[in-house]
């Protein structure tokens, strides 16, 4: 009996011990030593009431004199991006998805997610003021960008839409200002989240489920884990943030990266192979894939895993249907989320979904508003990857396939603008007309329309890199090496499992079934003179 | 009653089960990862594979030395004295319980077929085997070797085929180990090393 009391006495005393040990060694990095060495609550500058976003903007330029001439550079400022390899003309402000297909003409609501003040088709992309500090620099959480501002804070309370007895409350921004910092994952989750018009929408492996991942979902990201912010991966150079898919790196190729290495010039630091080099496993057989699979076909075996869907489809030719009152059908599911909307048409969900598999080089080559497109050639690829088994820049990379019905203009055989929101008559959105919508935005975009409107398939592919799983939860081998496994029509490669030929396995149990037979009658023979003897 | 010779030494016949457990095991494995079934499973089956390929590799290094060192491998040396008396023998003679022509002695422990068969697959079927199953096993190495032109569906190809004539010889052999004066006979020598001689017909395998 004395014994089992000392025990535990003894087990207890060595969990206060513990954990006494943990919590001296949890604070011992932090206590005394501040993360930076700049206080922005104690700057005279910011110590203030601010009427607008750029009055706060001038005040960080007061110190931050370059800033502005850095951000003018960025994709996240231009909406704009010339693609190296085909030197399409890319970016929000150009292209057209089949999502809500596109940003122009509708910048009063899209802008909420452009990091600056006012992005109009005439906006100046020269003005320094214009530039938003706040949308990545924010740690406070509260600094919103309704949509219908074009991209400004509000900072009064607003009656919006006019008229509409809806009150948008004024956000103060001077504690803002006052506790700017490091982009958090909430930064660039605010837009990369949401994209596509709500979450999870677009991206399939980006959604608020990052937010506060466990290590299932994102082992880099886990909060009891890595804890990666977006940018420890996404380094930033002087603004730029590397890693888009707009021309992401098909394969890398190189060993991790290495401070001070000149032949690291240039390289995308956000891909896995930049801290994880070329032979990352410890089992052989493992690193024998890395020359032919992306690191995220095995370590990403699904997306949308956070229980935030997806949308895998959307249908815009079926808009238009109004309940009994008049008002644009709404249609949920089970879990709530919207499979019919009036104003957008039938939505397919998905949750946890195994991606399509494509060998990708990097090269994205979209369809834009000026490319003819033929009804005939349905579906119409929005961007397509390239990439083939043999030019020496592929891997194959797990993609989400988005497919789509949306407006195009069938006497002109282009993709179309649409107008889609605004407080005017011609918006979609306010008043369901395709023609009327069709008309507005490609006069807004400079483009010529028919007049007609008709719906044609189209395809998006979205590459997919995060949510990158734990290691034990990677894919299983037979998952692709097997007959109708996940790699199933992918060419140009040999997969054990998968490509035993029918020639070859046809004529090698002929020569073992010959031996057999011949075997067989042979020992038959020997029995049966055996008797006779 | 019969003379007994000792005609498989200690080692000789440690390599010979040792070998013969590792093959029937790689077989299995193997064809599983080529796709013909599942069993242990995709990635068992390929670490157990290797795992065996390595043990292979290192019975195969005493093996050698052992044949070199000893003058066995002169077994291997293929000969026509007898070879035609040999097919006849097993194509009619031993339905008809004639003896076997080939008398055997531990300085020719293999008739000329076994000497023939043997032979073949030493310098074709396991060097196949060997050399596409290295490739196979380092395969990020290939451009370090200069092999920048191979594709790993030949060398897959290769393998397989090796693979088939492997299990071709294995059932033939199996079921010419049963040939003796008695079924069991062949198989008691390569266990005992002790074969008997005296019975004058089918005393070996082929």
């Amino acid at each position: 009996m004395k014994r089992i009391w000392q025990r535990v006495l003894f087990a207890v005393a060595s969990c206060i011990v513990g954990i006494a040990v943990a919590v001296a060694a949890e604070s011992s990095g932090a206590v005394g030593v501040p993360k930076s060495t700049a206080d922005h609550s104690k700057f005279k500058e910011l110590q203030r009431e601010f009427a607008s976003g750029q009055e706060v903007t001038k005040a960080c330029l007061s110190c931050h004199t370059e800033a502005a001439k850095q951000i003018h550079q960025t994709q996240h400022w231009k909406w704009e991006v010339i693609n190296p390899q085909t030197q399409q003309k890319l970016g929000k402000r150009h292209v057209i998805n089949n999502y809500c297909t596109s940003a122009t003409s509708n910048f009063k609501a899209c802008a909420s997610c452009h990091i600056g003040y006012g992005m109009s088709e005439n906006f100046d992309f020269a003005s320094q003021e214009n530039v938003d500090c706040l949308a990545c620099h924010d740690t406070t959480g509260k600094y919103t960008k309704p949509s219908g501002f074009a991209g400004a804070p509000v900072t009064k309370d607003t009656e919006f839409p006019p008229g509409s007895g809806k009150i948008i409350k004024g956000t103060n921004l001077t504690p803002i200002a006052q506790a700017v910092g490091k982009t958090r994952r909430q930064n660039c989750g605010n837009c990369h989240f949401t994209g596509g018009g709500g979450d999870g929408v677009k991206h399939g492996d980006l959604d608020t489920s990052l937010e506060k991942p466990d290590r299932d979902l994102d082992v880099h990201m886990a909060k009891d884990g890595l804890n990666f912010s977006c940018a420890t991966c996404h380094k930033t150079d002087a603004h730029q943030v590397p890693g888009s898919r707009y021309a992401p790196t098909g394969k890398d190729g190189h060993a991790a990266l290495m401070p001070g290495n000149p032949d690291d010039k240039g390289r995308n630091v956000a891909t896995c192979q930049s801290c994880h080099g070329q032979a990352p496993h410890k089992q052989a057989k493992l690193n024998d894939h890395t020359d032919k699979v992306a690191c995220q076909t095995c370590h990403i075996p699904e997306f949308a895993r956070g229980d935030v869907p997806t949308k895998m489809r959307w249908d815009w030719s079926t808009a238009g249907k109004r309940d009994k009152n008049g008002k644009p059908l709404v249609v949920k599911d089970d879990d709530g989320y919207d499979t019919y909307l009036g104003i957008k048409g039938d939505f397919v969900w998905g949750t946890n979904v195994k991606p399509d598999y494509i060998w990708m080089n990097g090269v994205n080559k979209y369809t834009l508003a000026e490319d003819k497109i033929e009804k005939s050639a349905e579906p119409i690829y929005i961007n397509k990857y390239e990439g083939s088994a043999r030019d020496g820049k592929s891997l194959i990379w797990p993609i989400k396939t988005f497919t789509g019905k949306q407006p195009f203009d069938p006497v002109n055989k282009t993709l179309v603008v649409t107008h889609l929101a605004g407080a005017d008559d011609t918006a979609f959105w306010a008043n369901l007309d395709w023609e009327k919508a069709v008309a507005s935005g490609m006069k807004t975009a400079g483009r010529p329309f028919s007049g007609k409107v008709d719906f044609i398939e189209t395809v998006s592919q979205w590459p997919i890199t995060h949510m990158v799983a734990p290691k034990e939860k990677a894919l299983a081998c037979v998952e692709c090496h097997s007959r109708n496994g996940r790699l199933a029509a992918i060419d140009g490669v040999y997969i054990p499992g998968r490509d035993a030929k029918g020639m070859l396995d046809m004529l090698g149990w002929g020569v073992v079934l010959l031996a057999f037979v011949g075997s067989l009658g042979h020992g038959l023979m020997r029995i049966v003179s055996r008797r006779k003897n | 009653m019969s003379e007994r010779i000792y005609l498989f030494k200690g080692f000789e016949r440690f390599w010979h089960w040792s070998q013969a457990a590792l093959i029937m095991f790689m077989l299995l494995t193997g064809f599983e990862i080529h796709g013909s079934y599942a069993l242990f499973g995709f990635a068992k089956a390929v670490s157990y594979h290797s795992f065996a390929a390595w043990a292979l590799v290192g019975l195969w290094v005493f093996a050698i030395f052992w044949h070199f060192t000893t003058g066995e491998w002169r077994h291997y040396i293929p000969t026509t004295d007898k070879m035609i008396a040999v097919a006849r023998f097993y194509s009619s003679g031993i339905f008809r319980n004639e003896p076997h022509p080939f008398k055997p002695s531990a300085s020719n422990k293999h008739n000329p077929l076994q000497r023939l068969t043997y032979l073949g697959i030493l310098v074709f079927v396991s060097p196949l085997i060997w050399i596409t199953g290295w490739l196979y096993l380092f395969y990020n190495d290939w451009a370090a070797w200069g092999l920048t032109n191979l594709s790993l569906d030949w060398v897959a190809t290769g393998h397989t085929v090796g693979a088939f004539l492997m299990l071709a010889f294995l059932v033939s052999h199996l079921y010419l180990a049963t040939t003796g004066h008695t079924p069991l006979a062949h198989i008691k020598a390569m266990i005992t090393g002790w074969e008997d001689v005296d019975h004058g017909h089918a005393p070996r395998e082929g």
